[in-house]
């Protein structure tokens, strides 16, 4: 080169300068251009799959279709609810600059009142904004054509057909059912938990009590997809496949809805709870708690005047009494306690003793309902009679750690794993419930005059309507202990399968059965001759039973006058019962708050259930208290 | 009689004519106007009008080929001083549109200065060289300098940043070619790269986010990633042989922005895989090498460094445009020569063959 440089020209020199840069330019270019091909075989190649499924996941939208929710029925096939579409008017909030001049147009369009208003902003706090919020539910059809209509004017709303949940006995058995309502974060956690978020995409309303709860994840169905292929926009293009919802599974209940609702207008106004078990299969028949609510307030999103009633009302409606009021037994506790004292060998039931009208243990006085006492009594006549020194002096020879233990064997004093969440534990009083229950060392100790009133079912006693019933059937169904529960079986809906909820016992108690006729025969005494008679006078059928009397005010030995009282401080009304006597086909206990003696309020109303479940009678009216209650207790 | 006629007639229209580089550019072309087809057909078909603007295209190059280069070079100072004066008046009086002022009003259209200094650029500075061919100094290449540095800060300022590399890119070539020495070259890169620093304080909030986005497009998904993110999935997705022409899903359900213009190798490359965009890489290096090749031979230092910064320049589009749609360089407007639509870039495009034309056909006159 350079030998050849020296020939050359200056111009040639110059050329050959240029003919180099030439070349470094061109280079230049092919390594670009390598570059670009480099980036092209990464992108089109080597990380292919990835950006087919980016590509995929930007075209292709799922698209959830609710499943319908399964229905429940009661033991005949009487709908308790149910689902029907309808047509609501939904708003999707970041689809529109102007909500509230939005509103304000749509207003003028279709009736949208205050409340709906109000609900559509109480939604809009609790939702995220691309999700579409109704602000009117229920449109009629020609709301729905006029909103066709005018549908240009108001992009980002649209009409929806939606399922509702109806409930179309309204109140009745709604503390069993439950209801429905939108799903919170909380329900957001349990769907989590379960790992049932897939198949909630396109679900917004959840079951928040009672069975609706309890079997959320059998009455939800699975959710079915549409895949759809959209544009940049987010808009539909056209439908690619089709994946059906599967139902929710049906629940068939133990319930039964006519004798649910005859029982709870058996109550009239008055609060209280009912709970009647078949006791050979521990099915559910009524479960009752008044005031009841009407489940299907809550479906669309409770109005706040609606909740804010409800939660308010000193009678508290929302509270399910049947499993979570803890009551003293008062007397219902009588026949366990004999049962006990039967089986533990503590008496006989010849043994008798002389009732004064008074026990004094450790310089106090236990008085007896009866004045001067009833003589001579027997443990037939202290449950006939009901007969209050029978049992102080009774608890006393037993101890309290006999009675706990046999108590905690009927299951009193333990949830009693009925189907539905949150029920109450009451109170079995033991000496290590008490070293529980109390803090200080001093309260701590149990003393043996705590034990005397317990033998009448007062004191630390307290226990929830469903496990005095559960304990009746147990007696009822000589020993033989089931689980209470209102699904007698659930229906898969895709193959028909019924699947029977368990039948098995969950304990049978080595009861002698001598022992177990002797406290039947004692109760059926109740019924014929004793504080129960003129409830069940004239009843078709022979049945055993036992009134209580709960105190809710202490009188510190002052004479109970209910009239002198306020109602609120008046005593419990309990009464357990079962019928027929040999083959018991009901058992149940009710609780009727502040209603008094049981005999006087509680009986009617288990006359009445056990009238129309054995016989079929319709009751003309609420029970009426019996005016002239005798003594007892 | 008439046959004679007629083939002396066609003689006079092939005559300056380079076959090579017409064969590429109408091949590209026709790529050009299906992948237009296909980005536009749903919404409203741009195909056609594109081939009226590719008719416009032809003609001003066959016009300009005819011109010996010499008759070039009277355009240069002309065309510079003309087109820098529209600039200022652009920064003083220009149309606003999305942002930024690069519109002149002229009463019945609108004009954009800039892209005359896409060839007015390498022109003048052609000419300058040129001009001083027998005795360059130091000097001459700083005034070279500040004739590039004036329309190009004028343009960045509107700001179009695209526009404003494109016209240094082409200045750049010339100076490059017209030997200005390595060490000084080396130099410029080294301050040019100290100065890094102080010119992004000085870019626009929207420019810096383009080169943020760059390094990482995902920071910003919906803002200014999302052209990246979208037009890298149509790439990666496309594969080994695309997916078939009017079938890319990230096209037709419009997810990929200006899909017939800037963005236009998106849906190419979707459509039709790695092995469309070999071919057209293929194409683009057989168009600069036949650029090239022309300019190697070229007779006066004018159509060499001329040439020599047109055929660059082509490589810069197309470049500069491949690679921001692919994602190794910021989103900057800048067109893919012959494939992406616009009557005004084709226009440039074409006017930048004929000058390689005229070049070729007219070399071995001078040299007589």
């Amino acid at each position: 080169m350079r030998l050849r440089y020296s020939q050359l020209n200056t111009q040639d020199s110059e050329l050959d300068r240029f003919r180099f840069r030439i070349a470094f330019a061109a280079s230049i270019v092919v390594l670009a251009f390598a570059l670009l091909i480099g980036r092209f075989v990464y992108l089109q190649i080597i990380r292919h799959d990835y950006y087919t499924t980016r590509a995929e996941d930007n075209r292709i939208s799922l698209v959830p279709i609710t499943p319908n929710r399964g229905v429940i029925l009661d033991r005949n096939g009487t709908v308790l609810a149910r689902n029907y579409t309808a047509f609501t008017l939904e708003i999707t909030p970041s689809k529109i600059e102007n909500l509230d001049e939005t509103i304000d147009s749509l207003g003028k369009l279709i009736e949208i009142l205050p409340k709906d208003r109000r609900r559509f902003r109480k939604l809009l706090e609790e939702s995220k904004s691309f999700e579409s919020l109704p602000i009117r539910t229920r449109l009629s059809d020609e709301e729905v054509a006029r909103f066709a209509a005018h549908r240009y004017l108001f992009p980002g709303i649209e009409v929806k057909a939606r399922l509702f949940r109806q409930y179309p006995l309204g109140s009745v058995a709604a503390h069993a059912l439950g209801y429905i309502n939108r799903i919170n974060s909380t329900d957001l956690e349990t769907i989590e938990k379960n790992e049932q978020e897939a198949n909630y995409k396109g679900t917004d309303h959840i079951g928040k009590t009672g069975l609706e709860q309890k079997y959320e994840f059998q009455l939800h169905g699975e959710t079915g997809y549409e895949e759809v292929e959209i544009d940049a926009g987010g808009r539909a293009v056209r439908n690619l496949s089709r994946t059906a919802p599967v139902s929710g599974n049906n629940l068939t209940l133990t319930l039964d809805a006519r004798l649910q609702e005859i029982t709870e207008k058996a109550f009239g106004d008055r609060r209280g709870a009912l709970v009647a078990i078949e006791p050979s299969t521990g099915g559910i028949l009524a479960l009752v708690s008044t005031p009841s609510f009407d489940p299907n307030l809550f479906v669309d999103g409770i109005r706040s005047e609606d909740w804010d009633q409800l939660n308010n009302s000193p009678d508290r409606p929302m509270i399910n009494r049947a499993l979570n009021g803890a009551y003293p037994p008062g007397s219902t506790f009588k026949p366990f306690m004999a049962l006990a004292a039967l089986e533990l060998g503590k008496r006989t039931p010849g043994q008798a003793i002389s009732d004064p009208g008074f026990f004094t243990f450790g310089g106090h006085t236990f008085r007896d309902d009866k004045k001067g006492g009833h003589g001579l009594v027997d443990m037939y006549k202290s449950i006939v009679v009901s007969c209050d020194t029978y049992y102080y002096i009774l608890a006393n020879d037993m101890g309290i750690d006999n009675i706990s233990r046999f108590m905690g064997q009927l299951g009193l004093g333990m949830k009693t794993g009925v189907d539905i969440e949150g029920e109450s534990e009451g109170v079995l009083p033991s000496q290590e419930w008490k070293k529980r229950r109390f803090k200080r060392p001093e309260q701590q100790k149990w003393f043996a005059g705590e034990t005397i009133s317990i033998g009448i079912g007062q004191g630390y006693n307290a226990y929830t309507p469903i496990q005095l019933a559960q304990a009746m059937a147990a007696l009822a169904n000589n020993g033989v202990i089931f689980r209470p529960h209102l699904v007698r079986y659930i229906t898969n809906s895709k193959t028909g399968e019924k699947t029977l909820i368990e039948r098995e016992p969950l304990r049978t108690l080595p009861w002698k059965p001598q022992n177990i006729e002797f406290i039947k025969k004692a109760m059926v005494g109740v019924n014929k001759e004793g504080t129960g008679a003129r409830a069940f006078a004239g009843a078709e059928y022979e049945s055993g039973g036992k009134t209580g009397t709960a105190q809710v005010f202490s009188l510190k030995g002052a004479e109970y006058k209910a009239s002198k009282l306020k109602q609120e401080l008046r005593d419990h009304a309990l009464f357990i019962a079962f019928a027929p006597a040999d083959q018991p086909r009901i058992a149940l206990a009710v609780l009727v708050e502040n209603g008094g003696f049981g005999a006087q309020s509680a009986a009617p109303i288990a006359r009445m259930v056990i009238d129309y479940y054995l016989l079929g009678k319709l009751p003309k009216g609420p029970a009426k208290d019996d005016e002239t209650p005798e003594e007892e207790e | 009689m008439l046959q004679q006629l007629l083939q002396r007639f066609r003689a006079r229209l092939v005559e300056h004519i380079d076959g090579p580089l017409l064969a590429i550019a109408l091949v590209l072309m026709g790529f050009g106007l299906a992948t237009i087809y296909s980005a536009t057909y749903d919404v409203s078909n741009r195909a056609f009008s594109q081939m009226l603007n590719m008719m416009v295209g032809l003609a001003v190059m066959w016009g300009v080929a005819q011109l010996p280069p010499q008759k070039l070079m009277r355009f240069a100072v002309p065309l510079y001083v003309v087109g820098v004066v529209l600039l200022v008046m652009v920064f003083l009086v220009g149309v606003k549109v999305n942002g930024a002022r690069r519109w002149l009003p002229l009463g019945f259209m609108r004009i954009q200065p800039s892209e005359i200094l896409k060839i007015a650029m390498p022109l003048m500075l052609a000419w300058y060289f040129h001009k001083y061919e027998a005795a360059l100094k130091f000097r001459h290449y700083v005034i070279a300098g500040l004739l590039l540095i004036v329309p190009f800060g004028l343009i960045a300022k509107q700001p179009d940043l695209g526009t404003a590399i494109l016209v240094g890119a082409a200045g750049f070539y010339v100076i490059f070619f017209a030997g200005l020495s390595w060490k000084a070259i080396i130099g410029m890169v080294a301050v040019a790269a100290s100065a890094a620093p102080f010119v992004w304080t000085m870019l626009h909030d929207y420019q810096r986010k383009r080169i943020l986005t760059l390094v990482d497009p995902t920071t910003d998904p919906l803002g200014s990633g999302y052209h990246i993110i979208q037009s890298t999935i149509a790439i990666g997705s496309g594969g080994g042989f695309g997916k078939g022409w009017l079938e890319g899903t990230q096209t037709h359900l419009e997810f990929i922005p200006e899909r017939h213009t800037d963005f236009i190798f998106a849906v190419f490359s979707e459509e039709r895989g790695l092995l469309g965009n070999s071919i057209l890489v293929f194409l683009y290096l057989m168009l600069i090498a036949r650029g090239l090749m022309i300019t190697a031979n070229a007779s006066t230092l004018f159509a060499r460094v001329l040439g020599g910064s047109i055929t660059l320049s082509f490589f810069t589009y197309a470049f500069v445009n491949m690679g921001m749609v692919s994602g190794i360089l910021p989103v900057v407007g800048v067109p893919l020569p012959f494939m992406s639509y616009g009557g005004t870039a084709l226009v440039t495009l074409f006017l930048g063959l004929g000058i390689l034309m005229s070049i070729h056909s007219h070399r071995m006159l001078v040299k007589k």
